[in-house]
């Protein structure tokens, strides 16, 4: 969670400063939720499908914040090479999906990379899907969330309700008193927490990822927080009113976990304050790395959209 | 013994799924005895168990488990019930499947099957070619068999390809069209236009479908006015064989492209933008072509013959195309 801000951070500096291509995007009020959804998993045997703002999901899965980096400056170095960025990367062969802008795409993909697991025999394996509120009304998510049920695939949707779709609140986005019931109409076993309370968010992610790991089918999980941040970097967020913002004022999820933690004993405040050093740190090196590392040619780019070709007389 | 265009596409999915295991069926109603709304995979589900899966009614979410599934190392053939239903499917194929390999150099082994072409009485929403839609985003092959034998080595051949590959099989074609084998001695390899006839008067590209209504026009011309049409079938339209057409074009200096496709930027367009482009030096007549109407596709099949090319809007253009 502390890298993932710091990243974050150091993004939005780096984007106001004029430094990145296009859109940045960030998860300030997203990282509990990230992160104890990411924790519970392992690179290589589970599916991660990774949202807009799921960077602190991304650190805890075991992915460097150099990876993030060189996607959004382009660096040949990076999985996308240049030819993707911002948010939308991911190593299929570790098991994260590289989403596509088409909100909701990216739910039957997951569950395509379940059933290749399943058919292949590999056991003890879960999938995340990170949706939001927006992409909930979204036809492809409805789809592949009904084929997720009927298959009954070890995955958890995590349908993070920032409250925001863009601009558009809640009551523009949905008639149905709560998400939960969108996933009780699948079929699905559902558990809801507030996203900004870490240990709850623990808790409920490790029970619900727990459950469809050990094939009790998929799970709905409903994770409520506030996007404390613009849609993108570009956006002020103007539409959200200062009044929700200021209820939210004294619940980043940051300061919560760190609070929990000392509370649990399991860190103390030099330890915190140790971490956060390590953090800034190497955001720091991955983005002084990144900004000297190559960028693509259009001369030497290899300008085929097919690995197969046929062959010519 | 004769066997059908469909009998080839079965015989084909049945040695898919026996000489690869990580070959799998995905798609609506293919599974149980029922096998298909055209039988296409009937059987299968019993030699196969657990390969050949039913979907719910998703075009998006099918395909989209099909890339997931393809991701993970399997080889997924997706049948759509009807490829006008496809069209919802399209986002998945083209801006996900097909974007994959060159966002990220891992490409996308999915094979999707779709019935198309018009039928009588299929109306506006189960007889569209959906071929050009499907070619127009890149990353993808598009297939269109008109040959009982090109339907089977075909179906092979696109699933050892890792790239998406649509398989567009036409629907009037699976009964009605018949050959002794689907076997061949030396089959053609996706990529290569195959002259279906040779001729001197003209060249007329097509594919799928119109590939048998071209023949039959140009027997008939033949016949009636002793003139030889050279039929190119384009087999794959994506790739596309331009050195084929070109070097046949520059045998008979003029050129008919046959589609049954709306005209709008579809597969004839694309033909003719390539010919006039790269050869135009060869051509002794302005280049034309004979697709479907501008309009939906009509359900009474009086309206329905009219709409789609025939033999007859063949011959007309092929005399006219003569004639200057």
């Amino acid at each position: 969670m502390e890298m993932a801000r710091a990243f974050d951070s150091k993004l939005s500096a780096l984007y106001k400063a004029g430094k990145i291509y296009g859109g940045v995007f960030i998860g300030r009020g997203h990282e509990a939720i990230a992160a104890c959804e990411g924790v519970y998993l392992q690179k290589g045997r589970d599916v991660y499908t990774p949202f807009i703002r799921e960077q602190a999901g991304r650190c805890a899965w075991g992915d460097s914040v150099l990876l993030s980096a060189r996607c959004y400056f382009g660096s040949t170095l990076g999985i996308m090479r240049g030819r993707e960025g911002n948010v939308h990367w991911g190593n299929p062969r570790e098991g994260t999906v590289a989403t596509i802008s088409h909100l909701g795409a990216a739910v039957s993909v997951a569950a395509g990379m379940l059933i290749a697991k399943r058919m292949q025999g590999e056991t003890g394996f879960a999938g995340v899907i990170c949706i939001g509120d927006g992409t909930t009304s979204v036809g492809a998510t409805h789809e592949a969330c009904n084929l997720i049920a009927v298959e009954k695939l070890p995955a958890v949707i995590v349908v993070t309700n920032n409250q925001y779709a863009y601009s558009t609140p809640n009551s523009q986005e949905f008639a149905c008193k709560s998400l939960c019931d969108r996933g009780t109409g699948y079929g699905m076993a559902t558990h809801e927490c507030d996203g900004t309370d870490f240990l709850q968010t623990l808790q409920v992610m490790g029970c619900a990822i727990a459950a469809a790991r050990a094939g009790e089918g998929p799970q709905w999980v409903v994770a409520n927080t506030l996007r404390m941040c613009g849609h993108g970097e570009h956006d002020d967020a103007a539409y959200i009113p200062q009044a929700l913002k200021d209820s939210f004022a004294d619940r980043d999820p940051l300061a919560v976990a760190r609070r929990q933690m000392q509370e649990q004993g399991w860190l103390s405040a030099d330890d915190i304050a140790a971490i956060q050093t390590e953090c800034a740190d190497e955001v720091q090196r991955a983005m002084a790395q990144v900004q000297k590392e190559p960028t693509p040619d259009p001369a030497t780019e290899d300008w085929s959209a097919t690995s197969w070709k046929p062959t010519r007389y | 013994m004769s066997v059908t265009y469909i009998d080839a596409i079965h015989q084909a999915l049945a040695e898919l799924l026996a000489e690869d295991d990580k070959v799998f069926l995905y798609g609506e109603d293919i599974a149980g005895k029922f096998g298909g709304a055209f039988k296409a995979t009937k059987g299968l589900a019993e030699q196969f168990p657990g390969r050949v899966l039913n979907a719910p009614i998703a075009e998006d979410a099918i395909m989209g488990m099909a890339i997931g599934a393809a991701l993970g190392g399997m080889k997924p053939i997706v049948e759509m019930q009807f490829a006008d239903f496809g069209t919802l499917a399209q986002n998945q194929l083209g801006n996900n499947a097909a974007a994959h390999y060159y966002r990220t150099g891992i490409p996308v082994n999915v094979t999707l099957r779709m019935p198309c072409g018009g039928t009588p009485g299929g109306g506006p929403y189960h007889s569209q070619s959906v071929e050009a839609l499907f070619a127009h985003y890149p990353g993808a092959h598009v297939l269109c068999p008109a040959t009982v034998a090109d339907a089977y080595y075909m179906l092979k051949q696109a699933v050892q390809i890792p790239d998406p590959v649509v398989f567009m099989e036409h629907k009037f074609l699976y009964r009605w069209l018949k050959a002794d084998t689907w076997l061949e001695p030396d089959p053609l390899p996706i990529g290569r236009a195959r002259i279906a006839r040779p001729g001197r008067h003209a060249t007329v590209v097509a594919y799928s479908a119109m590939v048998p209504e071209v023949l039959k026009a140009a027997d008939e011309l033949a016949t009636t006015s002793g003139y030889q049409l050279e039929v190119v079938d384009l087999r794959s339209v994506k790739p596309m064989d331009t050195d084929t057409i070109l070097a046949s074009v520059a045998r008979t200096g003029r050129l008919l492209v046959v589609s049954e496709d709306f005209p709008w930027g579809g597969v004839a367009a694309e033909v003719i933008a390539r010919v006039s482009s790269q050869g135009f030096h060869l051509l002794d007549a302005p280049p034309l072509r004979v697709t479907s109407k501008d309009t939906p596709i009509p359900y009474h099949p009086d309206l329905w013959r009219a709409h789609r090319p025939h033999s007859g809007h063949i011959i007309e253009a092929a005399r006219y195309l003569i004639s200057l």
